[in-house]
């Protein structure tokens, strides 16, 4: 059928082709076409292979030959050594950094090996709106194998070897959590899923969801097994339609396949799910507050004790896990403990999915084993920053996170690592961000979305995390003084401590870790009255260089104050006082007479 | 529809509906099927994943092309939704990005009818649990 016999794929993703990649497809194509090759050997410009460090990147196949650090002179070796002696340019391979050996297949690369796909295993793969295909995948074979070869504790067992760990933030060992639960006496008890992803940045619960809603569905039957549990909920934001709408449809082809509903595989066993939906709250990510939620009651966090686990749903035994933890429950009971705990590091099993987001080229969904370093996910996997500029902070764990900094880039990832640099794992939302991102002003974002979720139940959350924002406000309005650095910090410590519920507990913390790692910003601001990432509006001041300004007058026409005032051919001037920094004159100036002060 | 009685039921309808995801997998020269996958999660949809399946549906039937078109959860490349995976008869999977109807268009002609790859394609960087 291919009436070519070779391909050759050149990387046009933006950092190649900023490194000439379209020249050398060029060069390709006339060196072919000199010997008379372009019938036979095709050259073709695909997406980003995410190598961008060690691009351009050109690829041969049918042999998988990586090229890298292609030049447009390199064209004609390529052409003669490669397709017609059949030859590789050794100079032209990858070397592994670690290693030290050439690497000429590109399957055996580090970087191509670098993600893994166990939650996410059937997402993007499946139709995730047919139950056949589910099952063609080995779907609900775990959970006939746990309900005719296994004990529930049995089961139990396994989870707990397997050292799978909650993944929506927490990390608390999910084995532990079916145990306690399976332990408490009750004549009803109940499984419910957390789909409330509510972290800024995050969206791997809702792909889980929309990707292969039964893998969720046949976990939350194991975990009614293990606990005793005949009904399950799923507790899903409204704002999620099509999450909600395919797990309806997941869940009526499991009925009607007696997957779900009474006597599953002639077991006995009992188990059948119901949707709940919330309204998008934030604090209803957090357990207590999401089962009152469910209840019909505001969705306001309690104390603990008493734990779910004991008194939780209608004041019976409940046991909560996230989308995501769930997820990975069937290829456990399937592979064994022993493979997943092979997987990760020592205190941390598994993968994890992160939603990478913000300044970095490859925006998307990965999911890479425990242990990879944030270096190896934005650099390599993400395809490092937008525009060729230059890194500056990762937000990880959403507004109960913390900013991570150049320092922190080579920490393998767990839950214990991201912890002890400040941070923490939260949901798996990765916000990367560029020279451009002022630090105070991020803190201050996270604060206002913390100010706007705080249910209003305890005073700390309530009055201080907006006492917080007012004190960044007056910062990056140049009005800060450094007794108010103080004060963040004090605040926050005091907040941390008395807060109810993990939402205030945490919500200081991209205060502390940007004053922590990038105090000097901060000192910026209060001392120097200047914002160094130039995105204070406050702070920032547009003048006319008199000297470029030919007088134009675009600037003037188009300023919607009439602060720019002067003679046509004349150079204009500002009045500051009244400017309100919208910056449409410096978008119009067509000769950069415009600047930001 | 039938109910599944037992484990072994699953078993053996596994066996079943394997051949028929196989055709995804491997490729099944015989029947000739080109396999595509449209992601549709969210992000896709939104940059309008759902008018290039209709395109593709509608036209591979009008061209005779003999085709499964299926939908797909997030394939993870949202920065270059609209995405599509297709799987001809005895070659790897390919994955196209930014495919609107126009890239959709010259994917059937000139790929999928005469395996001539074309512009856009993603490359596959992750590996799925099966094999490991």
């Amino acid at each position: 059928m291919s009436k070519y016999k070779m391909h050759l794929l050149i990387c046009g993703g933006t950092g190649c082709k900023a490194s000439a990649s379209d020249a050398i497809a060029e060069k390709l194509k006339a060196e072919l076409a000199a010997n008379n090759l372009q019938e036979d050997v095709q050259v073709i410009l695909t997406g980003c292979f995410g190598f961008c460090e060690k691009g351009p990147i050109v690829k041969v196949l049918p042999d998988n030959t990586f090229y890298t650090q292609v030049k447009p002179e390199d064209a004609s070796e390529i052409v003669k050594e490669h397709v017609i002696k059949g030859r590789k340019v050794e100079r032209l391979l990858y070397i592994d950094p670690t290693k030290k050996e050439t690497i000429e297949d590109s399957k055996q690369m580090g970087f191509y090996r670098k993600q893994m796909r166990i939650a996410l295993r059937n997402c993007g793969f499946i139709n995730p709106e047919n139950i056949d295909e589910y099952i063609a995948r080995d779907g609900y074979q775990a959970l006939g194998k746990v309900l005719t070869e296994y004990t529930p504790q049995e089961t139990i067992e396994v989870i707990k070897k397997s050292g799978l760990r909650g993944r929506g933030g927490g990390g608390f060992p999910t084995g532990l959590k079916w145990e306690i639960a399976s332990k408490n006496q009750a004549d009803q008890k109940y499984v419910v899923c957390n789909a409330d992803e509510g972290d800024p940045g995050a969206f791997m619960d809702r792909s889980i969801l929309e990707g292969d809603p039964h893998s969720v569905i046949e976990a939350m039957a194991i975990c009614g097994y293990c606990i005793g549990a005949s009904k399950g909920l799923i507790y899903i934001r409204a704002e999620y339609p099509l999450a909600i709408n395919r797990l309806k449809i997941a869940i009526e082809q499991a009925r009607e396949y007696g997957l779900l509903g009474n006597d599953i595989f002639g077991t006995g066993f009992s188990f059948d799910l119901e949707l709940r939906y919330g309204a998008g709250a934030f604090v209803c990510g957090e357990e207590t507050a999401l089962i009152h939620s469910m209840e019909g009651l505001r969705g306001e966090p309690s104390n603990k004790p008493p734990y779910p686990a004991q008194s939780g749903y209608m004041g019976k035994p409940t046991n909560v896990n996230n989308v995501e933890t769930y997820a990975n429950v069937p290829p456990i009971i399937l592979k064994g403990a022993d493979w997943y705990s092979s997987i990760g590091t020592e205190k941390s099993k598994g993968t994890k999915v992160f939603a990478l987001a913000g300044k970095i080229n490859n925006v998307g969904l990965i999911e890479v084993p425990m242990g990879i370093t944030l270096r190896e996910v934005i650099f390599e996997i993400g395809g490092g920053i937008k525009n060729g500029k230059k890194f500056k902070a990762v937000q990880t764990g959403g507004p109960s996170g913390g900013c991570l900094t150049e320092s922190h880039l080579d920490t393998p990832i767990d839950f214990d690592n991201l912890v002890a640099a400040g941070s923490m794992m939260g949901s798996g939302g990765m916000i990367v961000m560029d020279e451009d991102d002022c630090m105070v002003s991020v803190a201050k974002f996270y604060l206002d979305f913390t100010v706007e979720e705080s249910c209003g139940k305890c005073s700390p959350c309530r009055i201080g995390n907006k006492r917080l924002y007012e004190l960044l406000d007056r910062i990056t309005k140049g009005e800060g003084t450094m007794e108010d650095l103080e004060r963040l910090r004090n605040l926050s410590q005091v907040i941390k401590d008395t807060s109810l519920c993990g939402l205030g507990q945490t919500s200081p913390n991209p205060v502390l870790s940007t004053l922590d790692n990038f105090y000097d910003e901060y000192v910026a601001h209060v001392e120097d009255k200047k914002c160094p990432a130039g995105q204070c509006k406050s702070l920032m001041k547009y003048v006319i260089d008199p000297e470029a300004c030919v007088g134009c007058t675009a600037c003037a026409r188009n300023c919607p104050v009439n602060a720019i005032s002067g003679e046509r051919k004349k150079p204009h001037e500002i009045n500051t006082a009244i400017c309100i920094k919208c910056g449409a004159c410096y978008e119009k100036c067509k000769f950069d007479a415009i600047s930001i002060k | 529809m039938t109910k599944v009685k037992s484990l072994a039921d699953l078993k053996k309808m596994k066996e079943t509906l394997q051949s028929k995801i196989d055709l995804r997998e491997k490729g099944d020269s015989a029947e000739n099927l080109v396999q595509i996958k449209v992601a549709m999660a969210t992000c896709g949809i939104a940059s309008g994943a759902k008018n290039v399946m209709d395109f593709l549906l509608e036209e591979l039937e009008k061209r005779g092309v003999n085709a499964v078109v299926t939908q797909t959860g997030c394939m993870g490349y949202c920065y270059a939704e609209p995405t599509i995976e297709v799987k001809l008869p005895n070659a790897d999977p390919v994955v196209f990005g930014y495919v609107d109807t126009k890239k959709a268009d010259e994917i059937i002609e000139k790929y999928i009818k005469n395996g001539e790859l074309v512009d856009g394609i993603i490359p596959v960087n992750y590996e799925s649990i099966d094999n490991k």
